[in-house]
């Protein structure tokens, strides 16, 4: 007994990894994406292992300037503070690379007879002091289905890109969003609620929407109404569209680099397509 | 001497005697049995050092009483001004706890009565086996359950805008804490002795009677601590909780507003906050506070139960 | 003259309420506990197949099955048990066969209480500032499963301690007079006659550290890895994890797959915990005692 014990420590400990592991860490947003890609890349390299987990941007930039991680994937641009303390901790500084572009959609439920909102409607229903408590206050709006007309914010937890990209977009620098949001964890749990509750709005990423929901336009000073689709994100005539960046600290390894590489590579880009996301334009 | 027979015990005895030739490899395990034995209050002693360590920059320098414990803003990723305020954390703790101990105090003990006093040997047999089922149905199941089947069933038949809120949490709490209450309730009133039953029962006294008039106030302590022990499970609970509640900051004002509570803030917001920050130490305060809450619970539940013992 | 009053009917009838009224109660609150697996199982079973249990996740984890998350879960268990079970043993025979009653080892049993109540999110912060930063672990199974053990360890003591008690003082003595020492008494006499019941214990440790989520959550637990763990140094997927991602994070899953997660999980608890009720069962009617 005992000595099979210590054997089954032995081998655990002891077992040669075959593979070179890259870990790829970091945006919700991301992380299907990456993913699919991981899942591509192995077909094309079967040698290199790339492990991706999610749980935010800040998650994947924190593991980078802590050493842990050998790509961060990021919805949002990683701050200038945050590039000193990663030089600062590795020695190195950080590279960047663009990988694509996302749309980010605002979303109501199907029998919300609302088809577009501008920016300054949503300011007023997410932000800081904005007035729009009820559908009444959007354009004198009533929702079938939602008894007392009352809105009922969906958006994320406070550290993830989309959160603050979001925010930055709608709201501006300098404006917080108003607290008495249900903030939660993730993509699916925001639409699957919005699926079920007439009077929510909520956000998300385009590639995550589905038939449940109604993904609305974003009216324009010019009177348009613009959908975020593949066309408007890359024109950037859709307002609420970003970039989605992957760093790495210090000039990549062979490894990486090739798949850095191989990222920003044609075969890469149908993924993105595929994944709903939008492709870096060619310039 | 020839006593061959005597001479096995005899031999032993001596060897006894010689303590202090004690092999070394006795001695080395007697040792670890040791330490073993004070591995946990080790490890107590651990958590408290590592929570405090963590968060140490954040309770010496960021850290205002008034903000922490009275301010109803949790805002760390504000652009405009940062706040740390848990006051709408702590309610919003306490209001799914407080439900779900009125829905589950009651029931629990009501079944601990049945199981110990009106059940028959087979029967507890087969209510045991399913406590510990219930028992072991792990949090994350409870918070998909809470999702997917409470979810709809609130929307429906309170027809109220959404069903993840604090009747969610709290119905779900109920369950999970129900066996915890079951098992140490029935401890408590099997503790009573059957003498005191007997002699009730000799006076003509109902089985009501010598529910509400002996076994009550003979088994006070001991269910008291159940029911203690069942807060300490609902306080504490993390998975589920921020799967049901909704994770809204707000001092919620009916049973179906969203809230959000102590151990979801942790569980959501820890793996994105970067190691060392302020947001981070603020997190680990949170720690601080649930660990101390969950001491004064757990201690005077055992002050109860070694009360009843006395 | 002999016939009750109404008085005493009333307590009658009241007295059968009362049972009735208890019986239902009781009978009310293990509904759940089955319908619960009985809904999973309805709504999970379109995707339960051999490939489901087999293959790794793919398409951005919305198909394929969730093989790596139950080697995952497996890893995570087995080294948890490793670590709590002979650690939770020693502190037990300490506290049965050594320990005198005082102010220490009362403070011992509070200690233990208070380990068994710190909610599982404090246990991985714990795991966090002591395994993974302190000990320099980094996020991995090892760290993951030492946050595990703590926690288990106050589950197995107790459990452990019941099991050395109920071994008959008597035993020990009869040990004692033919001149074994304590540890050979332990060894030879105490151990042997408590082990069905330590290691009933163990397995519904076992059980439980198999389903928790919150305290491996910043230890070791990954959203997804596409390859199986080799050494105790990397992270693992778990079925408990995997079930709150599906279930929050991927869009596209179909509706079917979490609910067989879940199934899955459940189904592995339950059945480690069954070979516990049958051991307990087994041994309690070979006790000769």
């Amino acid at each position: 007994m005992r000595t099979t014990l210590a054997l089954l420590f032995i081998l655990m400990s002891c077992s040669k990894r075959e593979h070179i592991v890259i870990q790829n860490k970091g945006s919700d947003t991301i992380v299907n994406l990456s993913q699919a890609w991981a899942e591509e890349y192995r077909k094309v390299n079967p040698k290199v292992v790339i492990a991706v987990s999610g749980g935010g941007s800040g998650t994947g930039i924190a593991a980078l300037i802590n050493g842990t991680v050998d790509i961060a994937n990021s919805s949002r641009k990683m701050k200038a503070e945050e590039q000193a303390e990663a030089l600062k901790n590795n020695g190195k500084a950080v590279n960047e690379f663009i990988v694509g572009l996302d749309a980010l959609a605002v979303f109501v439920h199907p029998s919300n007879p609302l088809s577009g909102l501008s920016l300054e409607e949503i300011g007023c229903i997410y932000g800081d002091g904005g007035k729009c408590d009820t559908w009444s206050d959007v354009r004198g709006t009533v929702v079938p289905g939602c008894k007392d007309n009352k809105i009922i914010r969906v958006s994320r937890q406070s550290n993830s890109g989309t959160y603050q990209y979001f925010r930055e977009a709608t709201l501006g620098e300098k404006r917080d969003f108003k607290t008495g949001s249900m903030d939660l964890n993730g993509s699916r749990e925001s639409i699957d609620l919005v699926e079920k509750t007439p009077c929510a709005v909520g956000y998300s990423g385009m590639g995550y929407i589905t038939k449940g929901v109604k993904s609305l336009c974003i009216n324009t000073i010019d009177g348009k109404c613009v959908t975020p689709t593949l066309e408007t994100a890359t024109d950037k005539s859709y307002p609420i569209s970003r970039e989605l960046y992957m760093y790495t600290a210090g000039a990549p390894s062979a490894e990486v680099k090739a798949y850095m590489d191989w990222v920003q590579g044609d075969a890469a880009k149908e993924i993105i397509i595929k994944s709903g996301y939008v492709p870096v334009p060619k310039k | 001497m020839e006593m061959k027979l005597e001479q096995a015990p005899t031999l032993a005895m001596e060897w006894r005697k010689k303590k202090s030739s004690k092999p070394k490899s006795e001695r080395f395990i007697e040792f670890l049995i040791k330490a073993g034995g004070f591995s946990s209050i080790f490890l107590i002693a651990a958590i408290l050092f590592f929570i405090l360590k963590e968060s140490f920059p954040f309770l010496v320098g960021r850290f205002e009483f008034k903000e922490f414990f009275f301010s109803i803003s949790w805002n760390p990723a504000s652009v405009s001004k940062v706040t740390y305020g848990i006051l709408a954390l702590l309610v919003g703790t306490m209001s799914v706890t407080i439900l779900s101990m009125l829905i589950a105090v009651p029931l629990g003990l009501a079944c601990a009565f049945y199981i110990s006093e009106f059940c028959s040997p087979q029967f507890r047999e087969i209510y045991k086996v399913l406590i510990e089922f219930l028992a072991a149905i792990p949090s994350v199941v409870w918070g998909f359950i809470a999702i997917m089947m409470i979810n709809p069933l609130i929307i429906h038949t309170f027809d109220v805008p959404i069903g993840l809120n604090i009747l969610n949490a709290s119905v779900i709490l109920a369950l999970m804490s129900l066996p915890l209450i079951v098992s140490v309730g029935e401890d408590a009133l099997r503790a009573v002795p059957e003498t005191y039953r007997e002699a009730a029962e000799a006076m003509g006294a109902t089985k009501w009677e010598v529910a509400t008039r002996v076994l009550l106030p003979a088994a006070k302590n001991g269910l008291m601590a159940a029911a203690l022990l069942g807060v300490g499970r609902a306080l504490g609970e993390t998975m589920a909780v921020l799967m049901a509640t909704g994770h809204s900051i707000q001092i919620p004002h009916s049973l179906f507003d969203p809230a959000r509570t102590l151990t979801a803030t942790i569980a959501a917001e820890l793996g994105e906050s970067p190691k060392g920050g302020e947001h981070y130490q603020a997190l680990f305060a949170i720690g601080l506070v649930l660990f101390l809450l969950s001491f004064v619970v757990n201690v005077t539940a055992d002050y109860l139960i070694r009360g009843r013992k006395k | 003259m002999f016939n009750p009053s109404i008085h005493l009917l009333n307590k009658e009838i009241r007295e059968k309420n009362f049972k009735n009224a208890l019986s239902m109660v009781t009978f009310f609150l293990f509904l759940p506990a089955l319908g619960i697996i009985f809904w999973l199982f309805i709504k999970g079973y379109p995707a339960l197949s051999w490939d489901f249990l087999t293959l790794d996740p793919i398409n951005g984890m919305t198909a394929g099955g969730i093989f790596p998350t139950i080697v995952g879960t497996f890893w995570l268990v087995m080294i948890s048990v490793l670590v709590s079970c002979p650690l939770g043993v020693l502190a037990a025979l300490y506290l049965s066969e050594y320990a005198k009653d005082g102010k220490l080892t009362r403070i011992i049993r509070l200690a233990i209480l208070n380990l068994a109540g710190v909610p599982s999110i404090v246990h991985a912060l714990f795991g966090l500032g002591a395994f993974v930063l302190f000990m320099k672990m980094g996020t991995s199974i090892l760290a993951a499963s030492f946050t595990l053990a703590v926690m288990n360890l106050p589950v197995i003591i107790t459990s452990t301690l019941e099991s050395l008690k109920a071994v008959p003082h008597s035993f020990r003595e009869a040990s004692w007079n033919v001149g074994a020492s304590k540890l050979q008494t332990i060894r030879y006499i105490v151990l042997p006659n408590s082990l069905p019941g330590i290691l009933t214990g163990v397995v519904f440790a076992v059980g439980r550290s198999a389903g928790e989520t919150a305290a491996i959550l910043f230890t070791g637990v990954a959203f997804y890895l596409p390859f199986l763990p080799q050494t105790v140094f990397d992270q693992c997927m778990t079925l408990s994890m995997h079930l709150f991602t599906i279930s929050t994070q991927v869009v596209g899953v179909p509706v079917s797959y979490p609910y067989a997660t879940a199934l899955v999980l459940i189904l592995l608890i339950l059945s480690v915990n069954s070979v516990a009720v049958v051991l307990r069962t087994y041994f309690r009617t070979k006790r000769k005692w």
